[in-house]
This record gives structure tokens, C-alpha cells and sequence, in this order.
């Protein structure tokens, strides 16, 4: 194991201790096809015979997901946008924009790195994945993760999250929710292809005037080095409910931990200073 | 499409990728919307206002394609001296019957030549029934037998007056920009953007395709709108080519596969009219009034005695008529609606539901249930123990109080079904595609498959009717009913299912195709159009070779009716010599000794572009080598339609049943040929009513199917939309005090239901006539049983019912809504009655 | 919306977009009492150790055997707690399963472990009297362990995406020493008479300065990296803010009686509680300022649309 916390890396299974690793597997999702069909969403929880997520409406537009969770690995969010319109003008400027979220499988997994139990573990594809026999649902990994994807799931008491369809991928399947997604809007493959075709997405995307379209996890130099699984979207992330500009908790790790020593001596200090004296 | 046809959607993405330009018409922005080019809000039961505007753009405009619609459509055909158009009549054509609600279409017919329809209402006949006069035509004129050889008089400059080309022209002359802008809600500029698109978009080198489903089908004036389409889409030339077309996205999986070898109550399998029950009908007379002597049709003895032969085997002989007799016969409507009218009136004693859930599915929500308890027994085969089973029990009339477990007296037998992953069969899809599934595992418990039910159903009742000497059961005693039966349960075997609808020949041996059946006996086939599909003893709807290992028109994926068949009328796609209209759009062609090209050519495959039917020639000889449309009587596609249509031969713009607005265009309100059941529990709302003042229109979510019977049962569904819900603009959210994720209750003069709001941009309120038109948008999957529950969308509808096809218009009517839930018990029947009261609605 | 025509083209917008006002993170699953309780015995039971190791090695027994009890009790219910907010109790020894340095709880587990450990020993033998020389040394070596305890716990809470926590990394390791201190040193002047509580007084005053100086500049985000006034905010406001001032209060009126505890059993008892109070109103303080910072989405979004647009 490297103990690089934070930076772009150049082999990230390897980096993990694989010799030899098959090329690092990714998603690319291009929101701007999606039809928000949520056939990602149904599929991924047949696959892994997920539990219902309950029955509540939500009246945000079309998700009633509301968000990823331990039973809800895909997530589809459903956007409303409008700028005023005149009468006859057809839709005016309504937007509907939908984008199929997932667990990023980043570079520098927060939730990987603080897994007490090595529950966490990157795989030979350099996803993360949860061995659900490890975990004991400690939930740190929920705190950490900079996306706010991975969850403990009630009454079960373990974390949970998109594997990748690690036991599909492994057989050389496609992952069940990109199988299952008529326009193509999630795409499987090796991360290097599917960055540089979402690269020529986007070229032709502002080509065609659509100058809001930009990537978003697909830069190796942010904050978590790079995401396994990135996006092309229309809008600021935010708008997605994703983090602008998310870091891996990690990266200040060393620091925390001098402070931390500081913090301890300061204690063993202040108890010694305590015991000068007679009384 | 993207809501309801995600997966074919693909296919739309795929073509905006390629540069395709998309265009949406839907009252609502949907998910199609979200990633279309271009959303036109358009008022619901409006579309043939804007499809007329296109038609009139593209003739007064001269954008037609000349030369096709010259040779390929009847453009040129003379219409006889008595036809009078709703110019000339207010909205009425020529031959209404206003007592009886009627159209006699003789004064549409061509000027001294005659023509049959290959499809629509043909072999009808009126009964002395009681009910054929509360409703309209249902079943209407004798039709008269044809007289081939008579072609009708063309005038080639399209000149003439009385001309078909003439005709369309000062039909849709009034069918302009302001008034699309003006009944529509679509504006000019926008309305320019897509007419523009589509002219520009068509001709030799291009063509466009519309795509519609139920939008366009559900409407008192369904079928007009899809005329008005094909028209359209015949004047710029889009029909039969690469790329063209008029594609109708079918529904259930199969669907299509059920008008072919139809549920219908009017038809029989390969588009075979249903005999009426004429006195002394024999073979002979029915096939007279079947379709017309020239153009394929013209085999229809080769098709009904291999059909008669299929199910009556040796029995039906030349000596007996094959049996014709053995037929049922129909004595007037017996269309879903007009059955649960009967059984109200307690004339239907037992019913069989199989694969249907109409206490949720069907307009009328009432009087469905309504009807299944007045029968004294029921049979209900599903998968899931949907709210047509359970209404005895769940029903919202039984939570008003207005009816009980107790006095429902249906004897409710419910048999589980195995679903399509069980069992073996084929789906046919829109494309006519047939495809075959194979069995994945065993139904549970005690689900059997339909093939099981019927097929050991039948042997029952012949066991039962084994001594019997009563003439009246031969029909069943001689039926071919001996399919071999596999499995621990005898399962009976679908491939030896579909190799019967294939049909053999004389020694047994499956055929090759249609064009192999014999008049005589000699062959047999379960449907017609679907003989091929087990040519060789091979199944070839199992056929599955993947895309990129084959040509793009993709020949060995499934099996396309007819004779494997991608696109029909594909002559079309070569000019009259037989040349492509142009290298890109080349499809078939001539090539100086057959037709070849990428396709089967529809067309018989030695026959030269040269061909001239000699005089009195019948069947296909009778069709020209430049006539493409080869089931029409004059080989042409129709822009006028002189004879199958019970409303009209033009497509003419009529309001809703309820509509928030008059009919500015004719004095005539709504399609006079309409099927109305004006009743108790079926009241209708005035137009423009200030009590009911918004339109509404029911729909689908991505996420549920139907009535719910497969998607409500399902967690994983469920989930995705958990609640009934209603959509809103904010501006009438305004208005009526409505918040998002709040309640609010919609009433018409049927009931009330509940509904979470939400209030949305994507529903535009619209400028009619000069006012505001707001529209109220229902998605219908919710009913009483399963994991999610809710108040159902057509309870609120009442049962109005296209002319042709007897669909229920269940894409526009009116209502009002107002914020809050509705009240429980007898207070809910007390506000249904106030607000009938205040507008004048008498109760009974 | 952003500036147009200004020299920066990315101006930082005013206002920030969010999905329905959803949080970009999960909340902890982490619960009350269970988390502040645990840090609040991890840091009783880390100063405690230390105290009795001093008290052992500068001959004041009931010091000693008073720091022993509490460090191996607070210890033991620290864990219980721990173990009780597990999602799978049962599976809580996967935590040694393996040693992870990049994790905070997996140093924390071996920690606390050891510790526990040692002064469960130390205790065991302080009480009974056997083998005390093992319990001096187990004593000795929970006194290494324990100012670790006390203050990994810090680093615990830091290393998660929760704003108001990890850039709360400098503060919170200091701010649980001093609240640690003043924990022990309650109880030992409350336990232990007056005439061998001199150290404890010190240590409550001491860790009472110290935790009152951190809470301060945590509460006004003094250091914070980016953003400090917004990230800060959850430590100021609402729930959090209400208990980390009661807290303040406390420990403040906690270090006056202590002035005057060594004259009074009854101030010291009194004093203690209070410091105690104060403790206990720190970390649930703390604990609800993360939580709210989860919660609330702009804490995630406006500094890092901030950061972005200054390329920091
Ligand atoms: N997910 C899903 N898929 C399905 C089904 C399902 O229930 N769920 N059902 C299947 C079946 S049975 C069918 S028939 C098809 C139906 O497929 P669709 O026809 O696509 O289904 P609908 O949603 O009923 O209606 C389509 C649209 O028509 C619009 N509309 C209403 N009135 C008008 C009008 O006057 N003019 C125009 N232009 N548009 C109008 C509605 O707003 C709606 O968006 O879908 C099939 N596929
Ligand atoms: N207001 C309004 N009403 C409408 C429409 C609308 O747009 N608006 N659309 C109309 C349309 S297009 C349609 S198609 C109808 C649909 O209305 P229905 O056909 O009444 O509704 P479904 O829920 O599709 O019912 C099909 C049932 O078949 C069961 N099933 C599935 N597979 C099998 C099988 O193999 N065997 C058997 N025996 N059962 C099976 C399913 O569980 C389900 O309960 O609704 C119509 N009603
Ligand atoms: S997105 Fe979150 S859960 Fe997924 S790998 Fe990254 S840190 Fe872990
Ligand atoms: S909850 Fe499970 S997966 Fe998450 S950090 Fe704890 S042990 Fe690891
Ligand atoms: S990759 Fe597999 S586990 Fe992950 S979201 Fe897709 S279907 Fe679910
Ligand atoms: S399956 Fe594809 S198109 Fe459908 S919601 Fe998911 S990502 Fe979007
Ligand atoms: S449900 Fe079946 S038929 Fe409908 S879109 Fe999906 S795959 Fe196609
Ligand atoms: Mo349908």
C-alpha cells in the first residue's frame, strides 16, 4: 500500500498492492442524454437485490430517491429550471435536467482510507467495494465520504454502496445499471477510454453552443485525485447536490495528527506541571 | 416516447446524434421533452388544428412532392358530383344522418368508380339491436358490394375541381397560423420553426418521421388525427422509405401482436373482417364485403378458407363452405365499453378478464366497477390480485358507503397467470416485428399460462359436449384442438402454436409464405400475414443474430410481418421507373429484372415499374407496376378516404366531448359521429363550463404500467412514484390555492379524487381564444390494491368513445380542482352533486 | 450572480445553487449520547490514567487509586458506548483486525484497547493489591496511552468531509485535552480529600484554561483554513451553539470554585460537577455542530465554490 493520501496517481490498483492489474474500470455518465428513466435505478437493485427505500412522495419533481443511500446505489435527480416565458413561445426556457449519480470510486477514497476494519478495499479494478462480512457498521466511512454516497443501513447495521457490480465486472460483464440504460448515458469501460471520449462529448457538446456542459470528477488533479466514475453535466454541481470542489478528508491526515501530538504532550504537560508542587 | 417507449428511445437519441432535429408536441414538458430540440406546448384535443396548419402550409405553400403524390396517392382521383364538405356544410359532410347520428358515405365515393377499404369499417351491418342508436354508428352502413374495373377518373394536372388534390386544398384552407395560435396555444414563430423543419426536411433526399402513440388515440376524433398525419406525411412524400413513416408506438408488450391475431371483438387474425350477422350470409356474400377484388385483397377467399381450414381441419370441406358457418356472428358493438354498459343492464351473466384490469385501466371507473359486480360470475387471470378482482372488497364505493362485500353477489374466481418469463411465445412489436421469448423458469404455485388455461379449457368443454348431437356444438366438436403437450402439467407446446399460424400445405409441410395459399382447401394458415414465420420447419421470430453481424435493415433479427418485411409499401421508396428517389434515401429499386434493394420489396418481385393492368384484371394483377400501395383497391395511398371511415373522409377539427372552448371553426362542436352514452354515472360536462373550467389529460409515468397491476405490486417501482399525484403550473397553483407536495381533490360530474400536487413549469398555461386555458396533468396507474395505493385517474372520466375505433377519449376533458383532500363517506357523493347541480348537469 | 466586467471572471457567487436544499453530505450516523458520551470518557479515562500514574509516582495513593478506578471505568464505559453505536455490535473486534494508520478509529481501537487494558490491570491491582508492581507499570504505560486517548479523538472527529469538524482539526485535539484535564481533575478534587487533590485542582484549572481558550477560537473559527466565519457558524449557533456557551459557563464557574475547592470538599464536589457539566456540554456541543453542518448544504458548497473560483 502507498501511502500517498492525496494527488493524482498513476496506477491506482497497483498503488493498492495489485501486481499487475487489469486496467482501471470507470463510469462516465453523460447527463445530457439522460431521460431520467431511472432504469439504472430498478436495475442496479434487482442486480443486488437491494431493499426498498420507502414510500414517500417527495414533490421534488420526479425523485422520490431523494438521494444515495445504503439502498439506493443509482440515484437519479430530476432539476427544474425556468426563465420567464412569453405565451406562445413554446417552453420558453424550461430546463428538466436529470443526471444518474453513483459512488465515485475515487482515487483517494475517504471512505476506503478510514475503514477501521479494512472492511473497505479497492478492488483489482481500483473500484471500492464493501466486504459486507467485515463491516461492523462503526459509520465512519459515512462521515468521510466528501460525496456523501456510502450509508449505514438501519436495521442492518452495515455500510453500503455501489460495488461496481464487482461480481459482474469481474466476469466481464457490464455493470447492471449501465447495461440497463437505453441512451447510453452511463458508460462502462476503462477509465482512460472513457476520459478521453467524454473529452470529445464535450468538445462537440460547445461546439454545438451548449456552453454550460462541463465535466465534473474527471480531473485528476482535484481534490480526490480523480473519480473513477465522473460526469458530463449542464449545470454547477451543486445544482446535482454534488461538492463544487470535494477533498479528501486524508489529505490533512498528517497534519491532524501533529496536532493531535501537540494536543497529547500538551495534556501529559499540563498533568505533570499539575503535580509540581506539594499539595 | 422517452417516458413510455424508453428503450425504442434510444433509437430518437441516437438519430439527434446523427443530426436528426426532434420536435414535441405534448400539453406537458416530459422527459421526451427534456431532451427534444424543441417542446410545443400544445393544448390537449387540439392536433388536428396544427397537423391541418402543416397540410396547408405544405399545399398552399406548393412543398408537396409532386411526383409521388402524383403516382402514388389518389391525389389526382375525381370525387363524385353529391360529396359536400364541412365548408360547405358547417362542420357536417355530406350524408349525416342527424337522427341516428350516422354518416352514409355513398356521396363520398369517386366519381363512377368504386373502391372497398382494405381496412376500417367494412363488413358491417345495422341490427335491430336497441342500443345502435344511443351511441352512434358503432355498426353502420351495408357496405355495397364493389365494382372492380372501374377505375376512377383522374384529372394528372390536379386541376379539377372535384379532384382529391383540390379538395384537400380548400378543406384545410381555413387550417391556419392564427388558428393554431388561437386553439392551439402554439404560437406563429414557433409554429413557422416546425413547419419549416419538416418541408425542408422531406423530398428525394430526406424524410421525417412522426412518431405518436395514445396521445393522438385517445380522443373522440383518434382516428382523424392519425389521417390527418398521413396525409401530411403522403404529401411530402415520407411513406414507405428509409426513415419515414408514421410509427405507431404500440403499448402493451404484444399489443400489436393482439390486433393481428386480434382480441378484437370486429376482426379476425390477418385483418379479416368479423362476419355480422346478415341474414343467409354464406362464404360467398361475405367475402364480397370483406375488401375489394383488386389489390392483395383480392386473395381474400385464399386467406378466410385457409384460416377456416386451420381451425376446422378436415372438416371444413368446399361442400360446407369450410365451415363458414362455424363462425360467430356479431350482431352489433361489442367493444369493452358497450359490454360493461350490458352487464350494468345485467345482460352479460360471466366474464373472463385476462390480462386486463379495467376497475383502474378503463374510463368509467365507476360503471366498471359497476359492471363486474352485476355479473354473476367473473374469472379473473393475472399475475397479481389487481383492483379487478378485489373490487368486491376495496372498492371506492365501498369506502362511501354506497355498496358493500354484502351486496355484491359476483362469484369472483381468480387464477394466477404465468407472466411472459414463464412460458414460451412471441411478442410482436410495433414494427410488426414478431420476436420469440423463451420459458426462463417455471411459474410459481399454481400460475399457469394462458396457452395451459385455454387449451385445457377447451378439452373440458369438449369432454362435456363429447355425446352431444346438438347441431349448434359442432363448431367445438371439430375444432382442431390437438397441440402436443409437454411438461407436468401438459404444458401445451407454442412453437407447434405458431407453426399452425404459419400454415402448411397440402402434404403437411410448413408454408413458405402468404403467397403460397390456395383457395381450395389445399392449404391452411391461422393468420394470413403471419405465414412465414415458420418457413422450413425453423422458427424465425427465434432468430437472433446481432446487429453488426448483419446489413442495417437487420433481415435475421426476429421476423417481420408480412414475409419478413422491414418497412411496408416500400416500393414507394423508388420513383415510378424504379429508381431510387435519391442515393442516400435508396431502400428498393428496380434493377431492369427484378426489384431488389436492402429490404423484401413490398411489391411482387418480377413485376416491372412498366406493368399495366390489363382490363378486368383482379388482385395484385389489377395493381400497376408504379402503384406501390398494393392493398388498396386503386394501388394508391388515400389522401381522401371515400369509403372504411364513420366519421368523415377528411379529418376535420372537433373539440373534446368536454372541451373549455368552442369550436370556432364549424358551428359543428364535436365529431358528430362520436359514441356517446349519455346515463346515469356518465354525465357529461358542457363546453366551456365555468363550474369544470380546466381541461385535464391522463397519462403515463416511466415508472408505473397501466392499471398498475405489474408496477404497483413491485417495490422497486412503487418506490419511484409512490403517490397519486396531479401536475399544475404555478400560475394555476395560484389561482386555486395549490402547494406543492399539498393535496388537492379534482372533481368532475363522475367523482372526486385526491392528489399530491405538483406545482411545476413544465406545465404551461396556454392562450385560447384570447383567454387563459389552464391544463391539469393525471397520470392513471393508482387504484386500491397493491403496495402503493391511490385514487384513480379515470373515475373522473366519463365514457365518450372515438367513431372508429371505440377508444374512450381519455386525452381531454375538464374538471375542476381545488386545494385539500376530498371528503370521505357520503360527503364525497354530496360534492360530486353540488357541483352537477351548479352546472346544470341533471342527475339522472 | 457573478460580477460581470470586474477583473476576477470568476467572482464567487452571492447566493448558491443546492439540489432542494438537500445536504451534499450524510449526516453521521454517529448518535447522542453515544459519541459526545465516548469522548467524554475517552478524555476522563486518558487525563485519569495520566493523573494516577503522577499521583502513583509522586506517593499520593488515594490520587492514585482514584485516577486508576476512573481511568479503567471511564475506559470501559467509553467502550461500551462505542460498541453500542456499532451498527453490528457483535463484530466489534473486526476493529483489530488490522492496524490502518490513515484511520482515526483503527489507531483509536489499538489505543483504546491498550488502554483499556492497562488500566483495567492498574485498576485491578490498586484495588485488590495484588502484584502492584504490574499495576505501577500498567499504570505507567496507561499514562502513555492516555493522553493519546484523550486527544485522537480530535483527529476522530476531523477526519470526515464534515466542515465544521475537520476544519475544526486544529482546535479540536486541544480543546478535547483541555476538557480532558479538566474532566480528571474534577473528579479527582471531588473524590479524593482535599489535602491530596492539589494536583487534580491544577489539572481542572489548567485543562478548564485550555478548553475555554480552544472552545474560543473553535467558536470564532480563529485558524480555520478558508471560510472560517461560515464553517464556524454551526459552533455559534442553534443547538451547538447554545450547549458549547452553557458549557463555557459551566467550566468557567467550574474554574472559579476550584480557586476555593481546595478550602471546601463541598466547593470541590460542586466545582467538579460543573466541570464535568461543562465537559459534557463541550462535546455534545461539538457533536451538534457537525451534525448541523452536515445538514445544512452551504456549509459543504460556499467555501468550496470559493476555493474553486480562487484556484486555492
Ligand atoms: N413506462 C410505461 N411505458 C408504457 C406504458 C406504461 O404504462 N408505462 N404503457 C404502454 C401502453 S399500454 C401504451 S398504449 C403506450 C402509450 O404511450 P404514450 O402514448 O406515450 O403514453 P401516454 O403517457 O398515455 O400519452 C402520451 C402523451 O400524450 C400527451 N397528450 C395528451 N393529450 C394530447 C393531445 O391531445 N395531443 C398531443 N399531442 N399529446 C397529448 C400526454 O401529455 C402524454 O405525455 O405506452 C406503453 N409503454
Ligand atoms: N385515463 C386513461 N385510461 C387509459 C389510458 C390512458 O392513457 N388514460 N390508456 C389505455 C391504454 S392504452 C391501455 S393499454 C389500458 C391498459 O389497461 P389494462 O390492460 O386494463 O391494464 P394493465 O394494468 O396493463 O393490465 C394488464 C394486466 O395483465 C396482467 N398480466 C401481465 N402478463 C400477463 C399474462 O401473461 N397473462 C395474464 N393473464 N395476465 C397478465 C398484469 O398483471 C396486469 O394486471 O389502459 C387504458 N386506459
Ligand atoms: S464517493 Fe464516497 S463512498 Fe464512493 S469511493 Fe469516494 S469516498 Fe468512497
Ligand atoms: S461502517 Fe463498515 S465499511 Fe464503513 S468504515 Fe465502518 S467498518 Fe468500514
Ligand atoms: S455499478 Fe452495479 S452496484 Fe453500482 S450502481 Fe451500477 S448496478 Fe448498482
Ligand atoms: S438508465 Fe440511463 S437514461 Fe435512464 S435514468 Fe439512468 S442514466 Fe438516465
Ligand atoms: S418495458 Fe419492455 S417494452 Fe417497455 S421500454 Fe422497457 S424493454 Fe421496452
Ligand atoms: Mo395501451
Amino acid at each position: 500500500m502507498s501511502d500517498s493520501l492525496y494527488g493524482p496517481l498513476h496506477d491506482v490498483a497497483e498503488d493498492a498492492g495489485y501486481a499487475d492489474p487489469p486496467a482501471r474500470a470507470g463510469f462516465f455518465t453523460d447527463t445530457s442524454v439522460c431521460i431520467g428513466c431511472k432504469a439504472c435505478e430498478v436495475a442496479c437493485k434487482e442486480w443486488n437485490a437491494i431493499p426498498d427505500d420507502g414510500f414517500a412522495l417527495t414533490g421534488m419533481s420526479y425523485d422520490n430517491t431523494g438521494q444515495l443511500g445504503a439502498s439506493t446505489w443509482r440515484h437519479v435527480a430530476f432539476i427544474e429550471q425556468s426563465r420567464p416565458r412569453e405565451v406562445g413561445d413554446g417552453d420558453g426556457g424550461t430546463r428538466w435536467l436529470m443526471a444518474s449519480d453513483v459512488c465515485k470510486h475515487c482515487t483517494h477514497a475517504a471512505c476506503l482510507d478510514v475503514c477501521p476494519t479494512g472492511a473497505l478495499f479497492r478492488t483489482e479494478f481500483a473500484t471500492v467495494v464493501v466486504q459486507q462480512d467485515v463491516c461492523n457498521g462503526c459509520a465512519y466511512c459515512v462521515s468521510a465520504c466528501p460525496y456523501g454516497v456510502i450509508d449505514r443501513r438501519e436495521g442492518d447495521g452495515r455500510a453500503w454502496k455501489c460495488t461496481m457490480c464487482y461480481d459482474r465486472i469481474g466476469d466481464g460483464m457490464e455493470p447492471a445499471c449501465a447495461k440497463a440504460c437505453p441512451t447510453d448515458s452511463i458508460q462502462y469501460g476503462p477509465l482512460d477510454e472513457l476520459r478521453e471520449r467524454a473529452r470529445a462529448r464535450l468538445d462537440e457538446l460547445h461546439a454545438e453552443g451548449v456552453a454550460e456542459a462541463r465535466l465534473y470528477g474527471e480531473d485528476e488533479n482535484d481534490g480526490v485525485g480523480g473519480d473513477g466514475a465522473f460526469f458530463l453535466l449542464l449545470d454547477e454541481p451543486e445544482t446535482y447536490g454534488l461538492p463544487p470542489d470535494p477533498v479528501v478528508t486524508t489529505r490533512d491526515l498528517p497534519a491532524m495528527w501533529k496536532w493531535a501530538g501537540g494536543a497529547a504532550a500538551a495534556l501529559a504537560g499540563c498533568v505533570a506541571v499539575s503535580f509540581l508542587g506539594r499539595r | 416516447m422517452a417516458e413510455c417507449h424508453p428503450v425504442g428511445f434510444q433509437w430518437v437519441m441516437e438519430a439527434k446524434a446523427r443530426g436528426a432535429k426532434v420536435f414535441h408536441v405534448d400539453p406537458r414538458f416530459t422527459r421526451t421533452s427534456a431532451v427534444a430540440h424543441r417542446h410545443l406546448p400544445i393544448r390537449a384535443g387540439s392536433d388536428i388544428v396544427l397537423l391541418g396548419a402543416l397540410v396547408n402550409h405544405v399545399l398552399s405553400g406548393g412543398h408537396d412532392f409532386r411526383e409521388y403524390v402524383l403516382n402514388y396517392t389518389n391525389a389526382a382521383s375525381i370525387v363524385g358530383e353529391d360529396f359536400r364538405d364541412t365548408e360547405d356544410l358547417d362542420g357536417l359532410f355530406s350524408g349525416y344522418d342527424a337522427e341516428k347520428r350516422e354518416y352514409d358515405p355513398t356521396s363520398w365515393a369517386y366519381q363512377n368508380g368504386d373502391a372497398q377499404a382494405a381496412a376500417g369499417a367494412r363488413d358491417e351491418a345495422k341490427t335491430d339491436d336497441d342500443r345502435s342508436h344511443e351511441h352512434g354508428p358503432g355498426a353502420t352502413f351495408e357496405a355495397t358490394p364493389s365494382q372492380t374495373g372501374h377505375a376512377p377518373r383522374r384529372d394528372e394536372t390536379l386541376e379539377h375541381p372535384r379532384c382529391v388534390y383540390q379538395i384537400l386544398k380548400r378543406h384545410f384552407a381555413r387550417y391556419t397560423p392564427e388558428l393554431v395560435e388561437e386553439m392551439c396555444g402554439i404560437g406563429p414563430e414557433r409554429f413557422a420553426e416546425l413547419a419549416d423543419a419538416i418541408v425542408a426536411n422531406s423530398g428525394r433526399d430526406r424524410t421525417t418521421a412522426f412518431v405518436y402513440s395514445v396521445g393522438w388515440t385517445q380522443h373522440t376524433v383518434g382516428a382523424q388525427y392519425i389521417r390527418t398525419a398521413a396525409i401530411l406525411q403522403l404529401l411530402l412524400g415520407n411513406i414507405g422509405r428509409p426513415g419515414g413513416g408514421i410509427l405507431a408506438l404500440r403499448g402493451h408488450a404484444s399489443i400489436q401482436g393482439s390486433t393481428d391475431i386480434p382480441t378484437l371483438f370486429n376482426l379476425l387474425p390477418g385483418y379479416l373482417p368479423m362476419p355480422y350477422a346478415h341474414e343467409h350470409e354464406d362464404l360467398d356474400t361475405y367475402l364480397e364485403r370483406a375488401a375489394g377484388d383488386t389489390g392483395f385483397w383480392g386473395n381474400k377467399r385464399a386467406y378466410m378458407v385457409s384460416l377456416l381450414k386451420a381451425w376446422w381441419g378436415d372438416a371444413a370441406t368446399a361442400d360446407n363452405d369450410f365451415c363458414f358457418d362455424y363462425l360467430p356472428r356479431l350482431t352489433g358493438d361489442h367493444g369493452t365499453y358497450h359490454t360493461v354498459l350490458d352487464q350494468i343492464a345485467g345482460k352479460v351473466k360471466g366474464y373472463f378478464l385476462m390480462g386486463e384490469n379495467p376497475a383502474v385501466g378503463s374510463a368509467g371507473g365507476r360503471l366498471q366497477r359497476q359492471g363486474l359486480a352485476a355479473t354473476e360470475w367473473l374469472v379473473v387471470r393475472d399475475l397479481n390480485l389487481i383492483e379487478s378482482a378485489e373490487f368486491w372488497r376495496n372498492s371506492p364505493e365501498i369506502a362511501a358507503g354506497e355498496t358493500s362485500p354484502e351486496q355484491i353477489a359476483t362469484e369472483v374466481f381468480f387464477l394466477p397467470a404465468a407472466a411472459h418469463t414463464e412460458k414460451d411465445g412471441t411478442f410482436t412489436n410495433t414494427q410488426r416485428l414478431l420476436q420469440w421469448h423463451h420459458k426462463a423458469l417455471d411459474p410459481p404455485g399454481d400460475a399457469r399460462s394462458d396457452l395451459w388455461f385455454i387449451y385445457h379449457l377447451g378439452l373440458r368443454v369438449r369432454e362435456r359436449l363429447a355425446g352431444s348431437t346438438d347441431r349448434n356444438d359442432r363448431p367445438i366438436q371439430e375444432l382442431t384442438w390437438d397441440y402436443p403437450v409437454e411438461g407436468p402439467h401438459d404444458d401445451p407446446s407454442a412453437e407447434a402454436v405458431l407453426a399452425e399460424i404459419n400454415g402448411y400445405d397440402g402434404d403437411g409441410r410448413p408454408l413458405s409464405g402468404f403467397t403460397a395459399l390456395k383457395d381450395d382447401g389445399s392449404t391452411s394458415s391461422g393468420c394470413w400475414i403471419y405465414s412465414g414465420c415458420y418457413t422450413g420447419g425453423v422458427n424465425q421470430t427465434a432468430r437472433r443474430r446481432p446487429g453488426p453481424e448483419q446489413s442495417w435493415v437487420a433481415p435475421e433479427w426476429g421476423w417481420a410481418w408480412p414475409a419478413n418485411r422491414r418497412i411496408l409499401y416500400n416500393r414507394a421508396s423508388a420513383d415510378p421507373e424504379g429508381r431510387p428517389w435519391s442515393e442516400r434515401k435508396a431502400y428498393v429499386w428496380w434493377d431492369g429484372e427484378q426489384w431488389t434493394g436492402h429490404d423484401v420489396p413490398d411489391f411482387e418481385k418480377t413485376k416491372p415499374p412498366s406493368y399495366e393492368p390489363p382490363e378486368g384484371a383482379t388482385a395484385q394483377d389489377a395493381i400497376a407496376g408504379t402503384d406501390p400501395f398494393i392493398m388498396q383497391t386503386d394501388g394508391k395511398a388515400w389522401l381522401f378516404v371515400p369509403k372504411g371511415l364513420v366519421d368523415g373522409p377528411l379529418p376535420a377539427h372537433y373539440e373534446p366531448q368536454e372541451s373549455p372552448v368552442a369550436n370556432p371553426l364549424y358551428a359543428q362542436q364535436d365529431n358528430p359521429a362520436r359514441q356517446l352514452y349519455p346515463r346515469r354515472g356518465n354525465r357529461y360536462h358542457p363546453a366551456g363550463s365555468t363550474v369544470y373550467p380546466y381541461a385535464f389529460t391522463t397519462y403515463r409515468l416511466t415508472e408505473h404500467h397501466t392499471a398498475g397491476g405489474m408496477s404497483r405490486f413491485l417495490p422497486y417501482l412503487s418506490e419511484l412514484q409512490p403517490e397519486m399525484f396531479c401536475e399544475v403550473s404555478p400560475a394555476l397553483a395560484a389561482e386555486r390555492g395549490l402547494t406543492n407536495g399539498g393535496w388537492a381533490t379534482i372533481v368532475t360530474a363522475r367523482t372526486a379524487i385526491e392528489a399530491r400536487v405538483l406545482v411545476t413549469e413544465r406545465m404551461s398555461p396556454l392562450r385560447i381564444q384570447g383567454r387563459t386555458v389552464h391544463q391539469v396533468g393525471l397520470p392513471y396507474h393508482w387504484g386500491t390494491s397493491g403496495v402503493v395505493r391511490g385514487d384513480s385517474a379515470n373515475d373522473l372520466l366519463p365514457i365518450v368513445l372515438d367513431a372508429n375505433t371505440h377508444i374512450q377519449e381519455s386525452k381531454a376533458a375538464t374538471c375542476d380542482i381545488r386545494p385539500g383532500r376530498r371528503p370521505q363517506g357520503a360527503a364525497l357523493g354530496a360534492l360530486v352533486r353540488r357541483y352537477r347541480r351548479q352546472a346544470g348537469i341533471p342527475e339522472d | 450572480m457573478p460580477k460581470r466586467g470586474g477583473e476576477r471572471s470568476m467572482v464567487p457567487r452571492a447566493e448558491f445553487g443546492s439540489y432542494y436544499g438537500r445536504p451534499v453530505l450524510k449526516r453521521p450516523r454517529w448518535q447522542a449520547p453515544h459519541l459526545p458520551g465516548y469522548l467524554y470518557f475517552g478524555g476522563l479515562s486518558g487525563a485519569a490514567a495520566a493523573m494516577a500514574a503522577m499521583a502513583d509516582a509522586t506517593g499520593r495513593g488515594r490520587l492514585s487509586l482514584t485516577g486508576r478506578v476512573t481511568a479503567a471505568t471511564a475506559a470501559a464505559a467509553g467502550s461500551a458506548l462505542l460498541i453500542a453505536e456499532l451498527g453490528r455490535p457483535e463484530r466489534f473486534l473486526n476493529m483489530l483486525r488490522v492496524f490502518k494508520p490513515t484511520s482515526p478509529m483503527s489507531v483509536g481501537s489499538w489505543v483504546l484497547a491498550t488502554h483499556g487494558g492497562l488500566t483495567g490491570l492498574s485498576a485491578a491491582s490498586g484495588v485488590t493489591g495484588i502484584a502492584p508492581w504490574l499495576g505501577r507499570a500498567a499504570g505507567a504505560g496507561a499514562a502513555l496511552t492516555g493522553p493519546v486517548l484523550a486527544t485522537y479523538t480530535g483527529v476522530l472527529m476531523a477526519d470526515t468531509a464534515v466542515p465544521a469538524w475537520h476544519e475544526g482539526y486544529r482546535h479540536l485535539p486541544l480543546l478535547f485535552a483541555g476538557s480532558a484535564l479538566a474532566s480528571a481533575g474534577a473528579v479527582g478534587m471531588a473524590a479524593v480529600p482535599r489535602g491530596q487533590a492539589g494536583p487534580a485542582r491544577r489539572m481542572a484549572l489548567l485543562g478548564a484554561g485550555l478548553e475555554l481558550a480552544a472552545a474560543g477560537t473553535l467558536e470564532k473559527g480563529a485558524g480555520m483554513r478558508e471560510q472560517a466565519e461560515l464553517i464556524s457558524e454551526p459552533y455559534r449557533t442553534g443547538r451547538a451553539g447554545t450547549l458549547l456557551r452553557l458549557g463555557r459557563g459551566l467550566t468557567a464557574a467550574g474554574a472559579a470554585g476550584t480557586l476555593v475547592a481546595g478550602r471546601s470538599r463541598t466547593a470541590a464536589v460542586v466545582s467538579g460537577l460543573a466541570l464535568t457539566g461543562g465537559a459534557l456540554c463541550t462535546r455534545f456541543g461539538v457533536f451538534y455542530a457537525g451534525l448541523a453542518s452536515a445538514e445544512d448544504p452551504k456549509y459543504t458548497v460556499v467555501p468550496q465554490r470559493a476555493r474553486r473560483a480562487t484556484g486555492a
